[in-house]
């Protein structure tokens, strides 16, 4: 009973998360991507950038609804199904979890200010002013949150002395080893992923035969946002796995199906792993796994050898790893190559294909998002807190998760559908022409 | 003062935000779904509608912050209501996505779905039922502790008379509070009709609200005679609130001074809530736990409460301007 108890919970828990992050990743990048919009609208004194804020922002209210939502049942899960986690968790972490709600009082505060004070400011520098605190609201409770996350992957602050916790440091806990590359690359490709996410919605209204200006300043604008924080994710990326060599080298090795301790370590890219363990298909790259983990050639890097088996986790890790870093490279040539293409006046960036190309960065953001996640939560079983809980003795004991894993799951399909089709119709029946057309009457056409 | 009574307080002051923010919002949806099926949404809608918008996260907010901050001074309350209340709370969390939702489906995509509003508004009722069950436990006597694991047992939660006078306490307090406070701010947007038929639910909901929480002491008195006799003990607090109750309704039935009749209902809640706490002292899950041994360490104490005087300052003037832009700007109330 309780050994299903732990399946389930982990199930439900991956379920969970793995719904809120598409609104979480969205929740913490567009705010930004809002700002900036409204920023050069008024600085370039360009309507379209202001409206290119205030279309984004509506769709965006519906993301937050749904990310306050899955985020309220997250934080209650936690106790639900983690109580005895949470016990140690509130005694040691507890507070970047208590200041993530500041951030978010905050920003909801705003947010909400924002959206209702629609033109009623007659200066648009007001508007920019109340979406400063939204961006920096959305930003901060990722930055706590992955705190939070963080000190999992690396727990310190406290001494365990007879099974009974010592010596708690609040500030300690918070700033563990993990801590600035986690927090580094969770914001950074959530901005990514915005900027994609956004640049998709704009290449795709070119794709299907609009050829309005707005549109063609949307992409530009979100393609360059995009290969900025790609830029950043890549080099972010590597820190990470820097950190992973020094202080969880079992997830590396896992990740890289890095068996044996070696010097002069390659990498492995793609292929499979045959029941007997052994590698197959594989792109092998010669020392770049000793430059990923120690900057030079022939370093020693850790192999799963050193481990005892029942801490060793799961190897399919690799295939996660994979397609993170294939999209996340994928995605800054791309924007790359179209941020050159318009400066040097090639045709082909504009083309029909090119576009799709564009459309479907957006969703491959989000899948490495997911990929990442799942690496970096799976990569680091079989503990809870590495090293210290093991995820099956946090578990709770109560029999029931298994139902409430369905009705979790009833209720996240209903809120995904429910999202797209809002989402949809909301846009349709306002496509920008009409609101350009709305606009210049209303503002008595000073539109420039 | 000892650090576990200011962490006790400031977890009180949230819940107590909590409650009189999410009554107005719950009891909100209710009026509003009511009002689709007696086909008067004309006069209730707008108002309703101006209102809640722009601080429905907001809402939501406190009940983040309430059960972040318990589980931060004191975990040990994780161990005991997060094993128990999987069911309980997980009802909660959908009543909350569907309240959620709805604004986001409702107010900005698809207006005027009548059988949403419907949803929505029996889920005002409910949630606060669903939620009211964590106070009903924690009077003790619904969790028993087997190998070391407590267990709560439902046949006794749902056959206990207290659990359906908390129930039913809770439903009226929501109606009620809620029509008082839009009673007032209809007044406020001059609109006269909402504000006449806010004001005839808020009288009709007054008279079962007092009996239902005078009901809950008397069973205090079998269920748990410590608590009853601590209450007791608290007299004075209880008889001022109902004073405070009976001013209420007097000025809403004078239809005057609508705004100091909030205030004077805010006062009223204040001093049962607080006299109820402070009468639950020291238990936080009677008998198992008090808020002496599930308290945090000291470090971590000192910390939240210097990360909580530190985020109010921010809170405090956001708020102030919050509800400067809304709630107190004639020209928004008004529709302007």
């Amino acid at each position: 009973m309780t050994g299903d108890s732990v399946f389930f919970s982990r199930v439900l828990t991956e379920t969970t998360l793995t719904f809120h992050i598409i609104y979480a990743t969205l929740g913490v990048g567009v705010p930004l991507m809002i700002m900036i919009a409204q920023w050069i609208g008024i600085k370039k004194n360009d309507q379209y950038y202001i409206l290119l804020a205030r279309r984004w922002t509506r769709g965006f209210v519906i993301t937050v609804a749904v990310g306050v939502v899955t985020g309220t049942a997250i934080g209650l899960q936690l106790s639900l199904l983690w109580p005895n986690f949470m016990v140690l968790a509130g005694n040691v972490i507890a507070l970047p979890l208590f200041m993530e709600t500041f951030a978010f009082f905050f920003e909801a505060i705003f947010l909400g200010i924002y959206l209702y004070t629609w033109d009623r400011f007659e200066n648009q520098k007001k508007h920019l002013l109340l979406l400063i605190p939204v961006a920096i609201g959305a930003s901060f409770s990722a930055v706590f949150i992955t705190i939070v996350n963080s000190f999992m992957n690396a727990p310190q602050g406290f001494d365990l002395i007879n099974g009974q916790l010592a010596n708690v440091n609040p500030i300690t806990a918070m700033f563990n080893p993990a801590m600035p590359t986690k927090v580094a690359h969770v914001v950074v490709t959530a901005y990514m992923t915005s900027a994609f996410v956004l640049a998709s919605i704009a290449a795709f209204r070119l794709a299907t035969g609009s050829k309005h200006v707005y549109h063609k300043k949307a992409l530009l604008l979100t393609m360059k946002l995009g290969l900025v924080f790609s830029i950043a994710t890549a080099i972010i990326g590597d820190f990470s796995g820097k950190y992973l060599a020094e202080y969880q080298p079992e997830k590396l090795a896992a990740a890289e199906w890095h068996f044996e301790t070696s010097s002069e370590a390659p990498l492995l890219m793609y292929g499979i792993l045959d029941e007997n363990n052994e590698v197959k298909y594989a792109i092998e790259i010669p020392f770049a796994l000793s430059i990923l983990a120690h900057w030079w050639p022939s370093a020693v890097v850790t192999g799963l050898d050193q481990f005892p088996p029942d801490e060793i986790p799961p190897l399919y890790i690799h295939y996660l790893f994979d397609t993170m870093v294939t999209i996340g490279i994928g995605l800054l040539l791309l924007s790359l190559i179209y941020w050159f293409g318009v400066k040097r006046g090639w045709s082909f960036v504009h083309s029909k294909l090119f576009l799709w190309f564009a459309v479907l960065s957006g969703p491959l953001a989000m899948i490495a998002i997911e990929a990442g996640w799942w690496l970096a939560e799976v990569g680091r079983q079989p503990w809870i807190l590495r090293g210290i809980m093991r995820t099956a003795d946090a578990a709770t004991t109560n029999p029931n998760v298994d139902l409430m894993l369905v009705l979790f799951s009833i209720l996240y399909i209903i809120l995904g559908i429910g999202t797209i089709i809002v989402m949809i119709r909301m846009f349709k029946r306002n496509p920008i022409e009409k609101e350009l057309a709305d606009r210049e009457i209303e503002k008595g056409g000073m539109l420039k | 003062m000892n650090l576990e009574i200011i962490g006790i307080s400031v977890l009180m002051a949230f819940l107590f935000g909590y409650i009189m923010v999410g009554a107005i919002d719950f009891g909100a949806s209710f009026f509003n779904a009511y009002s689709l099926i007696i086909e008067k949404e004309h006069i209730l809608t707008n108002i309703i509608q101006r209102y809640l918008s722009p601080v429905w996260e907001v809402t939501n907010v406190f009940l983040v912050f309430f059960f972040v901050g318990i589980v931060g001074f004191f975990p040990q309350t994780a161990f005991y209501y997060g094993t128990t209340l999987l069911i309980p709370v997980s009802i909660g969390i959908v009543l909350l996505a569907i309240r959620g939702s709805y604004y986001a489906f409702e107010t900005y995509g698809n207006r005027g779905h009548k059988g949403y509003a419907f949803i929505y508004g029996l889920s005002g009722l409910f949630l606060p039922a669903s939620l009211s069950i964590v106070l009903t436990i924690s009077e003790g006597g619904y969790i028993y502790i087997k190998d070391g694991k407590p267990v709560l047992d439902y046949w006794v939660l749902f056959t206990e008379p207290l659990t359906w006078s908390v129930v039913l306490l809770s439903i009226t307090a929501v109606l009620y509070i809620s029509a008082v406070f839009l009673t007032w701010y209809a007044n406020k947007a001059g609109d006269k009709e909402a504000t006449r038929l806010m004001r005839k639910y808020a009288l009709i909901w007054a008279l079962p609200l007092i009996i239902t929480a005078a009901g809950i002491i008397v069973e205090l008195r079998g269920h748990n005679p410590e608590h009853f006799d601590n209450i007791m003990n608290l007299w004075w607090m209880f008889a001022i609130s109902f004073i405070l109750w009976c001013m209420t309704v007097y000025l809403l039935w004078q239809r005057r001074n609508y705004g100091e009749a909030f205030l004077l209902l805010v006062a009223q809640f204040a001093l049962a809530f607080y006299g109820y706490g402070i009468s639950h002292y020291p238990y936080l899950l009677y008998p198992h736990l008090t808020i002496y041994d599930g308290f945090t360490n000291e470090a971590m104490a000192i910390s939240l409460i210097i990360a909580f005087i530190l985020g109010f300052c921010l809170l405090v003037p956001s708020l102030y301007l919050l509800l400067r832009l809304f709630l107190f700007s004639k020209k928004y109330v008004s529709g302007k």
